[in-house]
């Protein structure tokens, strides 16, 4: 008996030895170079040939003013959305139809610097309907509908400078935020940078969404700081939107050393929807503004830009319990709101440790009137009072946080290069990773929302700084970013892979909530395009003065027509080509030599238009650009152009079908 | 009674071929992993999306196939006629319970039947045959017949054709309407007894 007992101890001595040792190989911390992809950690990222990701990644382009679309767990690109820059592949700003996209009150803008897209929610869930996205240099927020991954709607924000805090929406995408990391006199005016402090204000902007269109709600004068990043409350939360911000010092030179100089600077807490009770009781101004809105008509495949002239404000010094200010230590970054909406994060990136307040306390507290002072008639609230707690020295340089929806948070460290697990209710370190390098924000697929995708599966760091990471290409390198498994206790690296332009931040859902509902083809009979034509018998080349207007179509294998005469140096030439095709995957493109601007990229069932301005007598070769059928090389045309004043009359060909004047022998 | 209900039940069921495609014709090759359908109404000729007749003319007119073009078909415009006629015909005769105008009825269909099969074939023949000869690729001995009744390799696809679920219809009226002159046949057999 004695004996058994003894071997049973035994077993289980083994047993448990033999299963930490397992747990020690499945989760032992991969250093950087080689082992990572070794045994099953390459299998948990390899998806075969033919096989499709779990997941969409929307990773913006930081820089380039895109936003890419990758594939979880690969890593793989599969495509650039153009949003605010001009994007010569894809004709996105070179062609007429979408030229006004890129409009601005400053006139026509080809780039920007794009940093946060948020997915669109109902009940704080991803709902897989819209990505939206902030322009941060000339302030702007796009809408890319998430059947067509095109960009429909920019709209440009007013009274702003460096639209940083921004795209984040709240619970049900009432609210798309906008705000100004660089404040500016609002209204504009020719004023003494010195006067910073006392005529420099901030706004927070709140981009209504009614109908699926973007409008500006309302906008919040704020005291003149640099107003960071948001997060909407949820949950209980709800009604409340939070700004971080730094330089409570109202510096405006040497920001870096000036801006740095306080314990505390601020999150704001708007209150919303008491914001919408005093617009309703007609509290707010009507302020005279020049910005632009954007629009995309699927229907008419064309945008417009529309001028608008008026923009409600608010002035919290005018509107009591509008906004709190909560003191958070030292320049905090990311303001995240944990998926109850109790708790609000700040990223205090000077910090040795991390506050978490509680929404709860922070109510009593302002219930109790616990104010420390008043900043441009906004209370600020005592820090004692709403903190809950303080992640005691978790690293250097926190940022950004994400949750995973089982009671853990995961905390970006920019100086230390790594990422920190550690529980919301107790503030509790649980783990923490490597980076390489440099991770600023951080990306778990639903992790910012309610309702973390599965549980909080992966999380995916985005780095600033790659090094020795991949093979060298001079001295510009790639950003990149990180996989890692969060599923189980320790979080585990998984993949590398480089990114389009900065992946700043990024936004992740199950690829089945929007795989089946992807746009294949545009029908040709809904193309109310005005300059459509939607068969080839309908061809055809009309001159109105100077400009001449070719009505082209495109189907495998030719262009139609493919033979015009009668153009004249100093015309200028509109081919608006239509893809007559109706099967998935089956673009043609259209370029036209000497062309300045780019080539199309024609969708089926689409109509995009090429402005071409010849400049030298000849005749000039036009053709299909994307490889698009076993002939796709015949698929070719030439233009005629003669000299200005030339009498060679106007016609056309394609075979034996002619039209105009009668073609030349 | 029975018989009779059975009976015109069987000659109404052909009506279903205005609801449901005939025959199929399923092109595969490697870049259309799902296959290309096309399906074989009385009345209309469809696809799997409506670009889906565009698409396979698409195909065909590199090796010179004629385009297929309902509006020139005039089977798709007098078919549905002959299917309600019959159904009609069918309707009458079942109510007169005379067994030999039951059988005379479901022969003209299967004569039909037969006449339209062949039908079939002839466009087939003509589609596969009748090339443009400055097509594109043109392939010495090579014609493009698609099978009348199963699947056949052509060039770089793999054409199948089979009957579809509107087939099932027709089916069901041979079967019912046949039943009922072999019950209504059992019926007498029965009542001679008596």
């Amino acid at each position: 008996m004695k004996n058994s007992i003894f071997k049973i101890a035994a077993f289980m001595i083994i047993a448990i030895g033999g299963g930490y040792l397992l747990t020690q190989c499945g989760t032992s911390s991969p250093d950087k170079g080689g082992g990572v992809l070794s045994g099953s950690t390459a299998e948990e990222v390899f998806v075969a040939p033919g096989e499709l990701d779990e997941y969409y990644a929307f990773m913006s382009g930081g820089y380039s003013g895109q936003m890419g679309v990758y594939g979880l767990p690969s890593g793989r690109l599969f495509r650039v959305i153009p949003i605010f820059s001009q994007d010569a592949e894809k004709g996105y700003g070179y062609n007429e139809e979408t030229k006004p996209m890129l409009e601005t009150s400053w006139g026509f803008i080809p780039w920007d610097d794009s940093h946060h897209p948020e997915l669109s929610q109902t009940n704080g869930e991803i709902d897989g309907r819209y990505v939206f996205i902030n322009g941060n240099n000339t302030p702007r927020v796009a809408k890319i509908n998430l059947t067509t991954m095109e960009t429909e709607e920019i709209i440009e924000i007013p009274n702003a400078g460096g639209n940083h805090a921004s795209a984040f929406i709240t619970e049900n995408t009432e609210y798309i935020t906008a705000s100004t990391r660089f404040s500016v006199p609002v209204p504009q005016a020719d004023e003494k940078i010195a006067s910073y402090a006392d005529k420099f204000n901030g706004v927070w902007t709140f981009i209504s969404f009614e109908e699926e269109d973007m409008e500006i709600g309302f906008q919040i004068l704020a005291p003149p700081f640099n107003w960071d990043l948001a997060h909407a409350g949820k949950g209980e939360s709800h009604g409340w939107m939070f700004f971080s911000s730094y330089n409570a010092e109202k510096a405006n030179t040497l920001l870096e050393k000036n801006a740095s100089q306080l314990d505390k600077d601020f999150i704001a807490a708007v209150n919303w929807k008491l914001a919408e009770e005093y617009i309703a009781q007609g509290k707010a101004r009507d302020m005279q503004v020049d910005f632009r809105n954007n629009e995309w008509d699927e229907s008419t495949q064309m945008a417009t830009s529309h001028t608008r002239n008026t923009v409600k404000v608010l002035i919290p010094e005018e509107c009591p319990g509008l906004v709190y200010l909560l003191p958070t230590p030292k320049s905090p970054h990311g303001v995240d709101v944990d998926p109850t909406g109790k708790f609000i994060v700040g990223g205090g990136k000077l910090s040795a440790d991390m506050a978490v307040h509680s929404f709860d306390k922070m109510l009593k507290a302002i219930e109790n009137e616990d104010f420390e002072t008043t900043i441009d008639g906004i209370p600020v609230l005592k820090y004692d009072n709403i903190l809950q707690g303080i992640v005691k020295q978790p690293g250097l340089g926190p940022l950004h946080t994400e949750f995973d929806g089982r009671g853990n948070a995961y905390t970006t460290f920019f100086i230390s290069s790594e990422i920190v697990k550690w529980k919301v209710e107790t503030q509790e370190i649980l783990d923490r990773v490597p980076t390489y390098y440099s991770v600023g924000h951080l990306m778990i697929p639903g992790g910012d929302s309610r309702k973390p995708e599965e549980g909080g599966k992966y999380m995916v760091a985005l780095n600033k700084i790659t090094k020795d990471r991949y093979l060298p290409t001079g001295p510009e390198l790639a950003h990149s970013a990180q996989l890692y498994d969060i599923s189980r206790d320790k979080m585990r690296l998984l993949l590398d892979f480089p990114t389009v332009g900065e992946p700043h931040y990024a936004q992740g859902l199950l690829a089945s909530r929007i795989k089946d509902k992807q746009v294949k083809t545009y029908l040709l009979e809904e193309n109310k395009h005005p300059y459509v034509t939607d068969r080839e018998s309908r061809v055809k080349v009309e001159r109105e003065g100077n400009e001449v207007h070719v009505y082209m179509t495109a189907i495998r294998s030719h262009l139609a027509p493919d033979n015009i005469e009668g153009i004249k140096v100093g015309d200028e030439v509109y081919f608006h080509v239509t893809n007559l095709e109706q099967d998935w995957d089956v673009p043609h493109g259209f370029a036209m030599m000497g062309a300045t601007n780019a080539e199309l990229l024609i969708m089926p069932g689409q109509t995009e238009t090429l402005l071409w301005k010849p400049i030298k007598v000849g005749v000039f070769p036009f053709y299909c650009t994307d490889f698009c059928s076993a002939l796709h090389q015949e698929m070719q045309g030439y233009v005629r152009v003669s000299p200005r004043g030339s009498n060679v009359p106007l016609s056309w060909r394609l075979g034996d079908d002619t039209g105009g004047a009668d073609p030349a022998p | 009674m029975k018989t009779k209900l059975i009976f015109i039940i069987g000659a109404l069921s052909i009506l279903g071929l205005f609801w449901l495609p005939l025959w199929r014709i399923t092109l595969d090759a490697p870049q259309y992993p799902e296959g290309v359908s096309m399906y074989i109404h009385i009345n209309k000729i469809g696809g799997d999306t409506p670009g889906t007749l565009q698409n396979i003319n698409i195909l065909n007119h590199y090796i010179g196939m004629k385009f297929i073009e309902p509006e020139s078909i005039p089977e798709l415009t007098y078919f549905p006629y002959v299917i309600a006629g019959m159904a009609a015909l069918g309707l009458i005769l079942g109510l007169t319970g005379n067994k030999k105008l039951w059988i005379t009825w479901i022969v003209i269909l299967g004569i039909l039947g037969v006449l339209g099969v062949y039908d079939f074939y002839l466009w087939e023949y003509d589609y596969g045959h009748n090339l443009d000869p400055n097509a594109a690729i043109r392939i010495e001995g090579m014609t493009y017949q698609p099978p009348l009744f199963g699947s056949k390799p052509l060039l770089n696809f793999v054409a199948h054709s089979y009957p579809h679920t509107g087939a099932i219809f027709l089916g069901l009226s041979f079967v019912l309407c046949t039943l009922a002159i072999f019950l209504s046949k059992s019926n007498k057999a029965e009542d001679s007894y008596h």
